[in-house]
């Protein structure tokens, strides 16, 4: 725990200690969690062993489940066609009826990535500490909440106890300053902090961004800043609220609703970090010196600027997997595959900025391109706004909402050394589903002008073009 | 050396004494120790057949293919072992193919917490002395390995290297008290205290 006599706190030290029940024999703290979600791949095995125990779930009502990772994207028509898909469906389904936890079947009008529905729920909100078996958990800390990715059975620790052993984190402040300019997006700016920073730089920190960049973006920006702080290391990192978040949150299902919204916009804006708070470490990036990113090694650090040319180790086995050599450009890599999708990228805005890139083109003849919304909630904007169509008359194929691609748990996956462009979080070997597979990150836009182009291409050559047709 | 059950177990780790297998790189991710679709089940069971099965298939020098180092006990490895995905079936599948200990240079913080969750005990020392013992087993392979939790000693055929646990973790470890589940549950009434405290569970 964290000694409370110190005058300024961060937000991490603030819902630590609203937080924090005892210190463990241990050494650790017993952190209660306010907001627990559960999906089909991480939480079978922790409902075994609450049987084998004979626990309860502590708080269901503080329980949220859905299936994602695994759910097709081209029909969801129950039962699946991959057996092993079924089963794990039906586990979810038995368990959450068993403990009486709510439930979001994969046919449910509000179905789609955990890290994605939460926000859309309003059940993320600030001041909270939230848990998932997934390492994007940390996403939700767009809305100044503290979340941990956790394992299986830790999973198993939380729906029996409502709790988590854990270590508390030094808090390294990252500021972004100034205006980002057109075609350069939230994911560049990850990319580049992760570039920067290490994919090792954040073990043992909370990343808390801020800035005068990062308070002009919008919930949807700043969740994929947010989502890829694992990426850094960084097991948790966040946003601070304000009134982009209470907006965001005003009206939501599960959000505080009349006298009790603005008592939770008091309590919401007092767990910000105060103007003088102390941090462990500080770091600062002007916006202005972003451009569009592309990685092009096997870990998220591994980027370049799409101008720019590969440099690194010639003996670094990316290399050698990916094809590359020393003083490539990463810029004319011929893709076989463009996925616009993940928990990082599958929002309504980075549909329609994909979308503006795609109209009035065809995707190149050799590409496959696929767009998986983040939840059937955003499918549905997406078709009220004409989106689906765009994309579908370019030779995009237009699907169901879902993990899909981003880790190939589903059928969606490369097939031998593809290439795919890919707005998702991990260009890890295999990730995609094909052991040889090589994924390029990049921005949503950037994944649809590659597609459009067929090799890898500065987003801002069709962004002209656009313009000038406009 | 310590045994303990793959799931939830309990009891002292002191010591962990075998083979050791030495895994060289840096950043090797969980989606390399245990690729995404086998976690395509709803338990454990038989994740040892798949520990790295890609960067097994695509190298055959790869350490785990070498059977020099069968039945290890050990793993060496370098620096941010585990990051990536929170999957738990990547240390489940380490420690079901009878892996005890681990030994490197850093580790990314979930697959440290899950694999503390195993009783399998992450012990961090710098780089020339991971490098040394690498280079020891490698010369070595078929020689014991001892991974003492009290002192943080090392030892290896002629080589022996100082590597630590945090204090809290390696006291969980040798009075048993590494499995928090029995101490998150016993003191409920403080729990519900903490909660009925914060506004967004009173609903404001």
């Amino acid at each position: 725990m964290y000694s409370s006599w110190v005058v300024s706190h961060t937000l991490f030290h603030k819902v630590w200690n609203a937080h924090a029940v005892r210190a463990l024999p241990s050494g650790q703290t017993q952190l209660f969690v306010g907001l627990h979600l559960i999906h089909e791949v991480t939480s079978p095995q922790a409902f075994d062993m609450l049987r084998q125990h004979h626990w309860r779930v502590a708080c269901p009502d503080r329980t949220f489940a859905t299936v994602d990772h695994i759910v097709p994207t081209r029909s969801q028509t129950r039962p699946f066609l991959d057996v092993m898909a079924e089963e794990m469906t039906v586990a979810l389904e038995r368990n959450c009826k068993e403990f009486g936890i709510p439930y979001w079947p994969p046919d449910n009008e509000n179905q789609g990535i955990v890290h994605v529905i939460g926000p859309e729920l309003g059940l993320t909100q600030p001041g909270m500490t939230i848990a998932c078996g997934d390492s994007h958990t940390s996403t939700h800390g767009a809305f100044g909440a503290i979340a941990f990715g956790i394992g299986t059975s830790q999973v198993r620790d939380v729906l029996a106890s409502q709790c988590l052993a854990l270590d508390p984190l030094k808090v390294r402040r990252i500021d972004v300053n100034g205006t980002l300019k057109p075609g350069v997006y939230a994911k560049d700016v990850i990319l580049t902090i992760i570039r920067q920073l290490g994919v090792q730089g954040g073990v043992g920190h909370a990343y808390e961004y801020g800035g005068s960049t990062i308070d002009r973006m919008s919930i949807e920006e700043r969740l994929t800043i947010c989502n890829m702080s694992i990426e850094g290391g960084a097991r948790v990192g966040y946003v601070n609220p304000d009134q982009t978040t209470f907006d965001f949150l005003r009206g939501r299902r599960f959000a505080p609703q009349g006298a009790a919204f603005d008592r939770a916009c008091a309590w919401w804006r007092s767990m910000a970090s105060d103007a003088n708070a102390s941090y462990d470490d500080r770091v600062t990036f002007d916006a202005a010196a972003i451009e569009p990113t592309v990685t092009w090694g096997i870990n998220p650090g591994q980027s370049v600027r799409v101008s720019e040319r590969i440099e690194g180790d010639p003996h670094d086995e990316a290399f050698a997997f990916m094809g590359f050599h020393p003083g490539d450009h990463v810029a004319g890599t011929k893709i076989d595959v463009a996925f616009i999708g993940s928990c990082t990228n599958s929002r309504l805005s980075d549909l329609e900025e994909a979308a503006r890139i795609v109209r009035g083109h065809r995707v190149a003849p050799h590409v496959k391109a696929l767009v998986v919304p983040g939840s059937r909630t955003i499918s549905r904007e997406a078709q009220a706004r004409g989106l689906d169509q765009i994309f579908i008359d370019a030779g995009f194929e237009w699907r169901g909402a879902g993990c899909s691609m981003c880790l190939a748990m589903n059928p969606d996956r490369l097939e031998g050394r593809q290439v795919c462009a890919s707005s998702s979080n991990r260009n890890f070997k295999g990730r995609q589903g094909s052991p040889t597979g090589r994924t390029l990150l990049m921005s949503p836009a950037m994944v649809a002008a590659a597609a459009i182009a067929g090799e890898v291409v500065d987003v801002r050559t069709l962004l002209g073009k656009e313009e000038v047709m406009a | 050396m310590s045994r303990g059950s793959s799931t939830a177990g309990s009891g002292a780790v002191t010591q962990v004494e075998g083979r050791a297998i030495p895994l060289r790189g840096d950043d090797i991710d969980t989606d390399r120790i245990m690729p995404a679709r086998f976690l395509k089940a709803v338990s454990f069971e038989g994740l040892e057949r798949h520990v790295f099965e890609d960067d097994r298939a695509s190298n055959p020098s790869h350490p785990f293919n070498d059977g020099r180092y069968a039945g290890a006990a050990l793993l060496v490895v370098n620096k941010n072992f585990g990051c990536g995905s929170s999957r738990e079936h990547a240390p489940q599948g380490l420690h079901r193919f009878g892996i005890r200990a681990i030994v490197g240079e850093s580790f990314s913080e979930i697959f440290q917490g899950n694999a503390v969750m195993l009783g399998m005990p992450c012990f961090v020392a710098d780089h020339a002395s991971i490098d040394a013992l690498q280079g020891a087993i490698e010369r070595h392979p078929s020689a014991s390995v001892t991974a003492d939790v009290a002192s943080g000693r090392v030892r290896a055929d002629g080589v022996e290297i100082h590597a630590s646990l945090p204090p809290a973790v390696r006291d969980a470890f040798l009075t048993g008290q590494w499995n928090p589940t029995v101490m998150l549950l016993d003191r409920f009434d403080e729990v519900r205290a903490v909660a009925e405290r914060l506004p967004y569970v009173s609903g404001f």
